[in-house]
């Protein structure tokens, strides 16, 4: 550096060259606090009912997560839901996707359109047709798991359709001819070829809907008579105060997030270098 | 279009006579809504040869191959491999194998899963073996565990050569496997292809619209135009007796002189071309050839000599005084040159660089001439410019 700097003239420049850099650190800083501060809470040991200060550290949380049994029941019955609405959205939108992509049949354009209806309504309006509808044809009274999961499907499955067919519109069908020209038949063309291409776009659309039925409180809140899912368990207690637990499942999930995010980059770097050999 | 199928039916009698295989096509017809792409083709391919379907985009090359390869059902007609009729079979049942237009590789399998794909279909003992040994002949082997968009365009087009002649099909469809490269590897992989060829012993039909590259690579090429085949045979007979003027325009360059058929000497026919009484062998003539018919006389502009005006040139022939030379291009091997003829149509010479005789000048007056053998007599029905090179002109 020039000697006649004098030191804030110096720290300036270092800051002007720098900025980009620190400008990404803060957006990210930005992004991770509330994360941060989900895992130092789930370490948390409340003195008081004042539950939102960090008063010691202990380990009593994740050794009894579920202390509060009712938060433990909601977080399993959203993990069933969860599970049980992604399976069913992705296996019925990946085949709507399909027929949408593949089939020229009357209204594919209507039908087209109106996959994204579910999409651009507000949940709110969604919940209470829904809530009507239930009503109207006599569930009143048997609001609750299964009330909850049909919504989720429901609102799932055009996320579902939209991503799967986003990636079934960009596959050559020369390969499946190319397939089939080289002695697969339908059955192994679709296994060996179709499949597997369009396979990423299927997980995508899974653990999409899976986010989504999981975090779902509107909707949710609306159909589900007594019963009561993670979203609307915190809901209930956040006027109380939140027990620990809640942040011991925060920091669960968000593990679980990083990992599959991890275990993906990972798998693709470790194909890379196979292929470098 | 008479000639075209007769010449279709003499071929298909030897096909048919000296195999017993190879792939015939009858009366092959493709609609596409009120479209149609394939007219009523005949053509027989024999078994064991290099099969070459020329003709410009569009002309139904690629919708006929898909036919035969079970991709495209056809409106009507008949597809065989020797006695066995598979114009409905299944395409993974069918002996037939592609080379895509734009190879059609896996991409989510490497090199050696690419190649090894129509072998595990069909369980098929000695895989490893096999793959390796086709990897070997295409020069790929270091490459087997790629992905295909990890190689370059020529190595692609290698997998996809492989990943068809491993399975030893009866024919092998290439659809303009050499169209996405450039002069220089194209070239190569003619030869390679070409190779390949004669060590497998297969039966290629290889589809481009290049003429250079069919005539070079095929031992029978057939022209075909907006969905007809026009001519079939040798490359050097369609080359020197066409009998279109899409055929003639098309494969290489041709002068069409407008003429009056005179009438019948022997075996040749005599043709008033623009006042000069110019001599047309029979086997040349693909006119009816009745005295007062108007025909185009053909010549290539090769065969065409050039000379200084009254000088005597070595062909004895049809020579024709009066012209002027308006352009001069010099090729190195070669130089062209524009004559503009007392009618006013400007003719094409090629005249070869061998250093005997002087280049012409713009501007001087010359005769031109060539010998009868060489010119051809085409019906005056059909477009004189059909076919032609866009650009050529
Ligand atoms: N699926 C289809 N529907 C309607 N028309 C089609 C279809 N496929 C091909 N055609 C038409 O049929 C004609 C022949 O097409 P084809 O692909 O066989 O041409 P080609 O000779 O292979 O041309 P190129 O050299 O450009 O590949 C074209 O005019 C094309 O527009
Ligand atoms: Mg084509």
């Amino acid at each position: 550096m020039s000697p006649g700097m004098s030191p804030l003239q110096r720290m300036g420049r270092w800051i002007g060259q720098h900025l980009v850099l620190a400008g990404g650190i803060l957006v990210l800083i930005y992004m991770f606090v509330p994360i941060f501060v989900v895992v130092l809470m789930s370490f948390n040991d409340p003195k008081s009912r004042l539950v939102y200060r960090f008063d010691g550290f202990t380990l009593q949380n994740w050794l009894n997560p579920c202390a509060d049994a009712a938060m433990c029941s909601a977080v399993s019955r959203s993990i069933q839901i969860g599970l049980l609405a992604t399976l069913i959205a992705t296996v019925l939108g990946t085949m709507m996707a399909f027929a949408l992509v593949r089939h020229r049949f009357h209204g594919r354009s209507v039908a087209n359109l109106a996959i994204f209806l579910p999409m651009a309504s507000p949940e709110i309006v969604l919940g209470s047709s829904l809530l009507a509808l239930f009503v109207a044809a006599g569930f009143a009274g048997q609001l609750g798991f299964w009330t909850i999961l049909i919504a989720h499907i429901m609102f799932c499955l055009s996320f579902v359709v939209i991503t799967v067919r986003a990636r079934l519109a960009g596959l050559d069908n020369n390969l499946e001819q190319a397939a089939m020209d080289l002695y697969a038949n339908e059955r192994q063309t679709f296994l060996r070829v179709t499949f597997p291409l369009v396979f990423p776009g299927i997980l995508g659309a899974a653990l999409l809907a899976f986010s989504l039925s999981f975090d779902d409180f509107i909707i949710t809140n609306l159909n589900a008579g007594n019963t009561t899912t993670f979203p609307m368990y915190v809901w209930g207690v956040a006027q109380r105060g939140v027990p620990m637990q809640v942040n011991v499942v925060g920091t669960v999930m968000f593990v679980i997030s990083v990992a599959i995010v991890v275990g993906v980059e990972l798998n693709r770097r470790r194909q890379e270098k196979a292929l470098a050999r | 279009m008479s000639q075209v199928a007769e010449s279709a039916e003499t071929d298909g009698s030897t096909g048919a006579g000296s195999a017993g295989s190879g792939l015939h096509l009858r009366n092959l017809r493709k609609e596409f809504a009120a479209f149609t792409a394939v007219h009523d083709l005949d053509l027989d391919v024999p078994s064991g040869s290099f099969f070459a379907l020329l003709g410009p985009s569009g002309c139904g090359k690629t919708t006929t191959l898909r036919m035969v390869a079970g991709l495209e059902t056809p409106t009507s007609g008949s597809i065989a491999l020797g006695e066995r009729d598979i114009t409905w079979e299944k395409p993974y049942r069918r002996p037939v194998n592609t080379v895509f237009q734009n190879y059609a590789l896996f991409p989510h399998l490497d090199i050696y899963e690419n190649v090894a794909f129509g072998l595990r279909r069909r369980k098929r003992k000695d895989v490893e073996r096999e793959v390796d040994a086709m990897l070997e002949l295409v020069e790929l082997t270091s490459q087997a565990r790629k992905k295909p968009a990890q190689l370059s365009g020529g190595q692609q087009q290698r997998v996809a050569l492989a990943r068809a002649i491993i399975n030893r099909p009866e024919v092998l469809l290439l659809d303009e496997p050499l169209g996405a490269l450039d002069l220089k590897l194209r070239r190569s992989m003619q030869i390679e292809i070409k190779r390949i060829q004669t060590e497998v012993g297969l039966t290629f039909v290889h589809v481009t619209h290049d003429q250079e590259e069919a005539m070079t690579m095929a031992d029978t090429v057939a022209v075909m135009n907006a969905g007809h085949i026009e001519q079939m045979g040798a490359p050097a007979e369609l080359y020197e007796n066409p009998q279109t003027t899409f055929v003639a325009n098309f494969l290489g360059q041709s002068n069409l002189i407008e003429g009056t058929v005179r009438g019948r000497d022997g075996e040749d026919v005599k043709v008033d071309m623009q006042g000069t009484v110019v001599t047309i062998p029979g086997q040349r003539a693909h006119v009816a050839g009745n005295a007062g018919d108007l025909g185009w006389v053909g010549i290539r502009p090769e065969k065409v000599l050039i000379a200084e005006e009254g000088q005597v040139i070595d062909a004895p022939g049809n020579s024709i005084p009066g012209g002027v030379v308006t352009d001069v291009s010099f090729v190195g091997v070669s130089t062209q040159y524009l004559v503009r003829m007392p009618w006013g149509q400007e003719l094409t010479v090629f005249e070869q660089n061998t250093g005997r005789r002087r280049l012409f000048a713009k501007g001087e007056r010359v005769d031109v001439s060539w010998r009868p053998e060489y010119a051809f007599l085409l019906d005056h029905t059909q477009d004189r410019a059909a076919g032609r090179d866009e650009d050529a002109d």
